[in-house]
Parts: C-alpha cells; structure tokens; sequence
C-alpha cells in the first residue's frame, strides 16, 4: 500500500501545552513556513524511530513554542544560546538526538558566535536554521538576514547596505569551518524545492545518528506576516527577493570522508565520581580548635598582593585545611586580567555551620603581601581584628591601634631560609595558624597535598609551615 | 460540495476547522482538484477543501501545509479500516 500521508506520529495527538483553547492547530500565522519545517521533521523522526530520544531546543522567536507540539524531549533556552544548550544536552546525554530548531534572528543576530563555536567545536547536534529574513515573533524587524531593499519597521527605508550592512549568508560562513560535515541551503518555495528540505533535514538527522558530527540545514522560509504578503504571494516573494541573494545548495558534504566521533562513555556511578573528586579521602579525627581569641573561631579573612605572591593557594590551604577541621568554608578568589604582576586578592569565610555571605567586606583577619593591600584594607579590619603584614614589601606599617599586628619579613625569610620566595605563603598560613590556633596544626599539612600537584613540593612547603609555626 | 455516497482513492481529506485557508495547497495540486471552501470554519478561516475528483494521491499538498493535521492524503490502494 502506498503511504498514507497523515499527521505524523512524533507530533502530540493533541497540542495540550497550549493555552488557546483549539489543542489540534498551532500557533503560526496561515502558510508559515515554520509549520512546514516541523511536518518534515517529525516525518522524520517517525521513520528514524527517534522521537522517544530526541532532545528539542526550541529558540526564542516565532517558533519558541516548540515543544507544544513534538512529543520528545524538550528545552527551552534564552534568545541565541540553541548552539550552547545543544552543546551541553548532546554532550551530557550523547546517545540523543539533539535539535538545535533556530530562526534568523536567534542564529544570526544575538545567537551568532554560539552558531559559530558549536559548529567549530563539531558538535554532534543537528542545527535546523529557519531563514525567514525577518524578526517574525516581534513584528517584523530587520534581521541580519533581511535583505537590501527590503523594508521592514527597524529598516522603514529598506535595508541600505551603507547603513545596516549586507544580508550574512550563514551556511556559506558556517561551511567554511573545518569541523561541520555537512552544511546545505534549501527552500520551501516549490514542491522540487520542498521536497530537496525534506531530504536534507532527514539527511542531518541520520548523520547525528550515525555519530559523524555537525550539520546545518537552512531554509528559505515564509514569513506571510512579517512580509506583508499572502500566503501564496511569499512564494513568489521569496522567489524575487530571498533565492537571488541566497544561493541553493550544498556547502559542505564530507559525510563519507569522517569516521564516527567517539564519545567517552558517561560516569554516572557515585564511586567514581567520588573516586575523580577526591573526595574518598580517609577522614581523620581532628584536634578540637582551640583560638587564641573567640573572633578567630568563625573568621572571615582576606588574602591581598600582587598576583604571583601566592594569595589564591594560601585561600585554598586554608579553606581545605579549614574543611578537615570540619568547618564550612567558602573561598573566593578575585584578581584583575593579568596573571601576575596586578592585583589580587582572595575571600574566606570559615563558620562551624553554614556560610550566610560568602563576602568578605569586615575582615576579621587581613593578610597584606603588599603595600597597597595594607593601604586599601586597613580601615575594613574589625576592631580587635588581625593585620598579617608582610614587611619585606609594606614599609609603612599598621595605623590603626585597636588591631592586632603580625608582622615579619615573611618574603625576605622564605628566600633567605627557605631558598624560594615562593613559599612566603606557606610560611604565612604556618604564622597565621599558631597565632591564632584556628585550626588542627596537622590538618594544614593535610591539605597540602590535595592542592599542591607537584609532589615533591609539599616537602617544602611543610617545612615552610613549620618556619611559620616559630614566627606566631 | 456534493455529498459522497462512495469515497474513491486515492483521495485527500481537508480538516475543514483544522485548515487555515492559506491556500498553499490549493496552488500546489497539479490537478487543481483543491478549491477554497465558501464556508467559514470556526477560525473565521475559509478552508480549503476536495472537489471530490481528480486527486493522484501525489501528496505536494501535504508537504506544503503547515498544519500537522489538516491535510490527509489517502493512497490510491487505501484500504479504509472497519
Ligand atoms: C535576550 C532577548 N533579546 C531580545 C528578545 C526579543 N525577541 C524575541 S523574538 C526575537 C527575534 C526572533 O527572530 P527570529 O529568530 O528570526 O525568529 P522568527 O520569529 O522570525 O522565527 C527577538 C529579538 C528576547 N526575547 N530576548
Ligand atoms: S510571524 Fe512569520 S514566522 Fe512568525 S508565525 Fe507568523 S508567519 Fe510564521
Ligand atoms: S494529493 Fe496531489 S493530487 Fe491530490 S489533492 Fe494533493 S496535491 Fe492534489
Ligand atoms: S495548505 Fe493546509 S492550511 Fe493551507 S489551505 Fe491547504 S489545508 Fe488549509
Ligand atoms: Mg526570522
């Protein structure tokens, strides 16, 4: 029997996310093109069987309604950023067929460095890219689709290329990236035509199928209203105006030439995860701090220098060593663009129970590797507070007289006694830690060695604690 | 439209309320055997419908509706289920 040509499966029988009442039509204006496309995608979806594991990214713009009506799986997601969903979705769930459903707008204009990289990246998602030359979902503006001449409320002149620039030619671009395997122009604007999208979509989806990467189907598509035409005329209309400018075609085909993407099976299994995270560690039973003042049970420290002094890991040995001793701890690191040489500083926040505010803006402890540090945190410290002061490079000492101070030539001596500048923090956190006996000595060389990757460094590293241990 | 008394295939079958009327199939059909119904359907739509002969069961028309569900296309051997 021939085929009977009907509702495709993959659609819901009935449209019952939809608010409107009538749950059999959608909500395109009569004779858009968006209704075609997801005829001949769910078409496909039925023959390849899929629909059960197909992940649905439905754009922003006249289609964002996607997942009224295909019954697959679905995510809706922020103007543009289709690509970078798929992305993770495929990549979190590779056995599923994931469709990247965008519009002009959403692809070329906010969406367009998303489309770039996941098709550089190779993606092995299918992006099926509506070409309406317009914004249709917000009335009609001009999109970098939008052809010269033609006008619309953003462009109520026409598009002036001296102005708004030329129409982008996406597929062309996209087809000129090394990783995308197949890449096609297609129109609806005939029934030849028609019939070449429909090849192309089911063609995309069976490469996503068979694992080979990227794909890219556009299509020339109506848009009646944001046209100002009638359904029959947008034929016509994207005959004259869309189909001169936007070539058919293929762009890139090497399907045949890629073998399949290996995917690394997922780690779903808690023990490895717990085994990856280091988190299997053996808990030791911990002395019970015992601080020197109260404040120093539940500190908030700040950490501040140059960038390259260390700051971050002293933060992190802390936080980690803070963790053991049972504490709750956030650590927030904040520095300027350059890696070393700027500014940085770090936040901790130690508390026996849950971190409140992971801000540190009232240090009870202040760690100054610098001069500036010192001039621009110094009023911040709490009264009764810490200053920790490095006197190799802060000259000027401490103002105020309701803090404690803590100062040596911690660079000086680390380079002197320790052979390394480097380890000035370590020699720090040692002094910090039996000032204020905040934390289990032992629980700081604990921490060591879950930051401090180069192994043979953590010898130095706790004899540089130990130095500290003596200057507290 | 003149009242069937024995359906033929291949034939097409227009949901006269899930139609449209954006006429889009009625300019594709190569036989023109689909006409706009003098009707309102009660989307205020004036749908498209079968006149009742002369369809090849090409299924052009089906490929350019947008609606899921308006247009059915039967096959010239459709056997209809009891
Ligand atoms: C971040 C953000 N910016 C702007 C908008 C407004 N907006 C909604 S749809 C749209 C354009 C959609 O055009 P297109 O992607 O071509 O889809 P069409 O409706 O034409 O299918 C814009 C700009 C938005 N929703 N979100
Ligand atoms: S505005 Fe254009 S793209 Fe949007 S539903 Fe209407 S015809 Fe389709
Ligand atoms: S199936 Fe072909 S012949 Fe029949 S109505 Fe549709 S387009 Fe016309
Ligand atoms: S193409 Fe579909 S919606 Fe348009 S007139 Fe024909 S049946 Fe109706
Ligand atoms: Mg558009």
């Amino acid at each position: 029997m021939g085929k009977l040509l009907q509702k495709p499966k993959s659609f819901y029988n009935e449209f019952f996310r939809s608010p409107s009442p009538d749950k059999l039509s959608t909500h395109y204006c009569p004779g858009c093109g968006h209704g075609v496309i997801h005829k001949y995608v769910a078409e496909a979806m039925d023959d390849f069987g899929i629909a059960d594991n197909t992940i649905w990214i439905s754009p922003v713009g006249c289609s964002v309604f996607g997942y009224y009506y295909f019954d697959c799986g679905h995510q809706q997601v922020p103007h543009g950023r289709a690509p970078a969903v798929a992305t993770g979705v495929k990549r979190s769930h590779p056995e599923a067929i994931v469709i990247s459903y965008q519009g002009d707008g959403d692809l070329a204009a906010i969406g367009g460095n998303n489309i770039i990289q996941a098709a550089n990246r190779g993606e092995n998602i299918t992006v099926i890219f509506v070409n309406n030359s317009i914004y249709g979902m917000t009335g009609g503006q001009m999109a970098p689709t939008t052809l010269v001449g033609q006008t619309t409320t953003t462009s109520p002149y026409g598009r002036n290329p001296a102005n708004e620039g030329y129409p982008m030619r996406m597929a062309e671009l996209i087809a000129q990236l090394e990783a995308p395997v197949y890449v096609e122009r297609v129109a609806l604007n005939n029934a030849q035509n028609r019939n070449k999208t429909r090849k192309a979509i089911r063609k995309a989806l069976k490469i996503q199928i068979d694992k080979k990467g990227f794909s890219l189907v556009e299509i020339l598509s109506q848009c009646p209203s944001g046209w100002k035409v009638s359904p029959v005329d947008s034929l016509k209309w994207m005959e004259e105006n869309q189909m001169p400018y936007f070539p058919l075609g293929v762009f890139k085909d090497v399907v045949e030439q890629r073998n399949p993407l290996e995917t690394k099976p997922r780690i779903w299994d808690k023990d490895t995860i717990i085994k990856m995270l280091d988190l299997d560690r053996q808990v030791k039973e911990y002395a019970k701090p015992n601080p020197t003042k109260d404040i120093y049970e539940q500190p908030k420290i700040k950490v501040a220098g140059f960038g390259g002094q260390g700051i971050l890991m002293l933060g992190v040995l802390l936080s980690e060593a803070a963790m053991l001793n049972g504490k709750q701890v956030t650590w927030i690191p904040s520095y300027g663009p350059e890696m070393r040489g700027g500014t940085a500083n770090c936040q901790v926040v130690i508390r026996n129970n849950k971190v409140g505010n992971p801000s540190v803006d009232k240090p009870t402890i202040l760690i100054a590797m610098n001069q500036p540090s010192l001039d621009r945190f110094e009023k911040d410290v709490i009264p009764g507070g810490l200053i920790v002061i490095n006197e190799t490079l802060v000259t000027s000492g401490v103002t105020r007289d309701d803090v404690d101070v803590l100062a040596h030539p911690f660079s000086d001596i680390a380079d002197k006694q320790l052979g390394t500048v480097k380890v000035q923090n370590s020699l720090i956190l040692g002094a910090l830690i039996k000032h204020t006996n905040m934390l289990d000595q032992q629980a700081i060389f604990d921490a060591l060695p879950a930051h401090i990757k180069k192994i043979d460094l953590i010898p130095l590293n706790k004899k540089a604690i130990e130095l500290g241990f003596s200057l507290g | 439209m003149p009242e069937e008394t024995e359906l033929t295939y291949p034939r097409v079958e227009v949901d006269f309320d899930l139609c449209k009327g954006c006429g889009l199939c009625i300019v594709t059909c190569p036989v023109k055997c689909l006409e706009i119904s003098p009707e309102l359907n009660k989307k205020s739509y004036h749908p498209a419908r079968y006149k009742g002969t002369g369809c090849t069961g090409c299924g052009l028309c089906f490929y350019t509706c947008p609606e899921p569900g308006a247009i059915t296309v039967f096959p010239k051997d459709y056997k209809p289920e009891e």
